[in-house]
Formats: C-alpha cells, sequence, structure tokens
C-alpha cells in the first residue's frame, strides 16, 4: 500500500512513496536519513521521537508518514543554521543539559516551539510544556535549567 | 510497521458514513493516539483504518447565538486548551484538557476520539458528564443526538452503532450559564498518567449560601464515567456547610462501582471519591460566588 506525499524536511521539499503502514519516525530515520530523530518508547510516553509539524511538537512514532502530506517537517537535524548552534542549543551545552543525549533532540525542538511561540512562560510552565519527554539519566534540573535561559530576554 | 491492512481517507462526513457502511470492519482514526498504541499492543490485528482527519467541518468549536457550544470532534486537546469560548464559558474542560496526556499528545490527540474510546478513564469525560454533552452521530441512515451519559456503554464501549461518525458535541447555555465548576485529576504523576480518579463539580448557588444546583461527574470510579444523582438530589436546596458538603461526599460514592486495579484499590478509590467530591466542591462554592469552606 504505497502512497506518493511531498512534504518539506528541514526546508527540503522530499517527494517520495510511503506504505501507509509506515509511522513518520520511520520514514524520516530509515528513509531519509534523519536519525537525530531518536526511536525511545514507540507509544508517545517518551517524548524521545518528537519533531516539529508545522511548528508544533508531535510524537513521531504514533504519527502516520502519510499525514506528512504538505506539512512542513523540522528534526533536530534542521535546527542548527548555517553551521551555527540555536539559542536553545547552545543554553543547553551552557547548562550541561546532556548526560547520554538520547533525549536531547526531543526536548531541543519542544524547547524551540515554545521559544517560537514568542510567549512567557513562569518555570512551573516550562515543566509542564517539557512533560511530555523522559530524561532517564534524570538530569531534569539541568534541561530546565536550559530552557529557561534560552527563553530569557 | 503498523498492522494496518487498509487505509481509506475520507473528505467529507457523508463520504465517511458511505465507507462505514460499505464496510462494516472499519475502525475510524482521528488523531491516533490511541488506535495506534492499540494496533502496535496487537489490540486491533490487520487493521482496516478509516481516516476522517481531512473533514473539515469536525474541526473547531462555535458558539451559537443562543449561547450553545458546538465542539467538532477533530478539535485536538490544545485547541480546547486556547480556545477563549471554553476558558470563558465552561472552564471546567479547559482544566480537564489540559490534564490530558502531555504536550505532544494534546496537540494531536482529539476530543471526539478521547470520548468514542468509551475508557472510563477519558480525562473529558467527568466534565462533560456535568455538562449534560450531548453527542450528534450520524450515518447513511440519518442523525441522531444521545447524552453523553448514554452514550458510555461499558468498558470501551460506546452507542457509536455501525456506520455512525460523531459529528458535534454541543453544551447547551442552560447547562453551564450561572455554573462555576472544578475539576480534579487524581494521578500518580502530573503528566503522561492515567487517573486514579477523576472528579468534575458544577454548582449553581442562590442567595449566596444554598446548592440551588449540585452535578457531581466522576471518571474511573466504575466501568464508565458516571454522574451521582443520589448526592447531587440531596444538595438541591441544602444551606452550604461543611456538614452539608461532607454527607454529599458520603453520598457519592453509592453512585460507584469502583474496582482494584494495579493503580489502586476499590477501597482506597471509594476514599477518593468521598474525599475529592468535598474539595472540588467547596473550590467550585469559591469560584461561584461563595464562601470559603475549611
Amino acid at each position: 500500500m504505497l502512497k506518493k506525499i511531498s512534504f518539506i524536511v528541514n526546508g527540503k521539499q522530499e517527494t517520495l512513496e510511503v506504505d501507509v503502514r509506515e509511522s513518520l519516525l520511520e520514514v524520516l530515520r530509515n528513509r531519509l536519513g534523519y536519525t537525530g530523530v531518536k526511536k525511545g518508547c514507540g507509544v508517545g510516553e517518551c517524548g524521545a521521537c518528537t519533531v516539529l509539524v508545522d511548528g508544533v511538537p508531535i510524537d513521531s512514532c504514533i504519527y502516520l508518514a502519510v499525514w506528512a502530506e504538505g506539512k512542513n517537517i523540522v528534526t533536530i537535524e534542521g535546527i542548527a543554521k548555517n553551521g551555527e548552534l540555536s539559542k536553545v542549543q547552545k543554553a543547553f551545552i551552557e547548562e550541561g543539559a546532556i548526560q547520554c543525549g538520547f533525549c536531547t533532540p526531543g526536548y531541543v525542538l519542544t524547547a524551540t516551539a515554545m521559544l517560537e511561540s514568542g510567549k512567557k512562560y513562569t518555570r512551573e510552565e516550562i515543566k509542564r510544556e517539557l512533560s511530555g519527554h523522559l530524561c532517564r539519566c534524570t538530569g531534569y534540573q539541568n534541561i530546565i535549567k536550559a530552557v529557561e535561559k534560552a527563553l530569557a530576554d | 510497521m503498523y498492522d494496518i491492512k487498509a487505509y481509506f481517507e475520507a473528505e467529507t462526513i457523508d463520504e465517511a458514513t458511505r465507507l462505514l457502511a460499505d464496510n462494516p470492519n472499519l475502525t475510524i482514526i482521528a488523531g491516533g493516539t490511541d488506535v495506534l498504541i492499540k494496533i502496535h499492543h496487537g489490540k486491533i490485528q490487520k487493521a482496516e483504518l478509516l481516516s476522517i482527519r481531512k473533514i473539515k467541518s469536525l474541526e473547531g468549536i462555535r458558539k451559537l447565538e443562543d449561547g450553545t457550544i458546538v465542539i467538532g470532534p477533530l478539535t485536538t486537546f490544545t485547541q480546547i486548551i486556547n480556545d477563549p469560548v471554553i476558558k470563558e464559558d465552561i472552564p471546567i474542560l479547559t482544566e480537564a484538557a489540559l490534564s490530558m496526556g502531555g504536550p505532544q499528545i494534546r496537540n494531536v490527540a482529539t476530543i471526539g476520539g478521547n470520548i468514542c474510546n468509551g475508557a472510563t478513564s477519558a480525562d473529558s469525560a467527568p466534565s462533560l458528564f456535568v455538562l449534560n454533552a450531548k453527542l450528534k452521530l450520524k450515518s447513511q441512515q440519518g442523525e441522531r443526538i444521545v447524552p453523553i451519559q448514554e452514550f458510555y456503554l461499558g468498558p470501551g464501549r460506546v452507542d457509536l452503532k455501525p456506520g455512525e461518525v460523531l459529528t458535534e458535541i454541543i453544551i447547551s447555555a442552560e447547562d453551564y450559564t450561572g455554573y462555576a465548576g472544578h475539576y480534579i485529576k487524581f494521578s500518580a504523576r502530573k503528566a503522561m498518567d492515567i487517573a486514579i480518579l477523576g472528579v468534575a463539580v458544577l454548582c449553581k448557588i442562590k442567595e449566596g449560601t444554598i446548592f440551588e444546583d449540585v452535578r457531581i461527574g466522576l471518571g474511573v470510579a466504575g466501568p464508565t464515567p458516571l454522574r451521582c444523582l443520589e448526592a447531587e438530589e440531596y444538595a438541591k436546596g441544602k444551606s452550604i456547610s461543611g456538614e452539608v458538603i461532607a454527607e454529599i461526599g458520603k453520598l457519592a460514592v453509592r453512585s460507584t462501582k469502583a474496582r482494584t486495579s494495579w493503580r489502586a484499590s476499590k477501597e482506597y478509590r471509594e476514599h477518593l471519591v468521598e474525599e475529592l467530591t468535598q474539595r472540588a466542591l467547596k473550590a467550585a462554592v469559591v469560584k461561584a460566588g461563595g464562601e470559603e469552606i475549611a
């Protein structure tokens, strides 16, 4: 059951035939090589597979690839511009918010969406916005600090 | 890859009901946050899916001239949370929507899916029960409107007949005007968790001190979400006091059919019903302009 879809990934127009049984995660990782999209739990609990669809964070493991038709997808590979890390990425490094790194792409994408919303967030709201991600190294404090830093000023 | 045998996509309600009439095995999929997980766990095998994601008329929230609020079943939890009409008129649904899953799930999960899954733990259910939400269901044979309290039939079972699609969630002005409410989700974690108990309370106060109307909706207190009619009946016309609220809490337990699961025992859930009904009602009283009761 192949279906031809066109969508933008990290600014690049892609047209390919996907199987309707494939998740967006599988297509991004296995067909397009965006291995920064991590497969964690596979059931939308851990947030490691988070990507932005039209600017909105979603779990790509429970999102069928065919639904990406016409959408603008951003993965962690699309965050740095011209070789320069984004504000969020820099804040993660400065705050030591990375341990094993498996959860990091997802967190960075959610934080990027928060930054781009232009909204102000309290610490409690930051925690709530990040609650769809699990860090199994349990480095939550530094992650929250990094997001606070990226969102400041 | 998901175990999907067939995948259909409808762009109009008529197309969806026609496809459903032709193939009774179709499972409707919208946000996919429940259906895909059921497929992942093998609870649905060789799935034949009908996607209703492209049906524009099932999206969005409208307020009619007479105050009726109509919620399209494809409305996501994030859209519910951010909607000014919901926040102003029925904030008890905003509170419930905020308690569901995490942000990524709320960005795709739909309120229609939450209802049609038939889960007693559906986070929207206690609020929709106290708001006396009505559901419009359409098929090739026509349409009918069912009160949400009658729509839930049993665990995972709803009164969605073969060939039917949920097209509107309707809340009448008389069911929210003058009411204030409070919602409590009791769970082990604040996010990404299933409720041990969900409690929604709406109340209307007259002369500042008397319960004109009280409505109590519970999730996970029985095989389906439910209302505590005995406690509600008792509350009507009573002077607001700690004793009366304590009695309402006790009576609320009598409407429940809680069971023991790994999340909590029947006894603990019954304790929570009694306690949290009181807490939610006390908070609702304050929001309705009544005195704070310790």
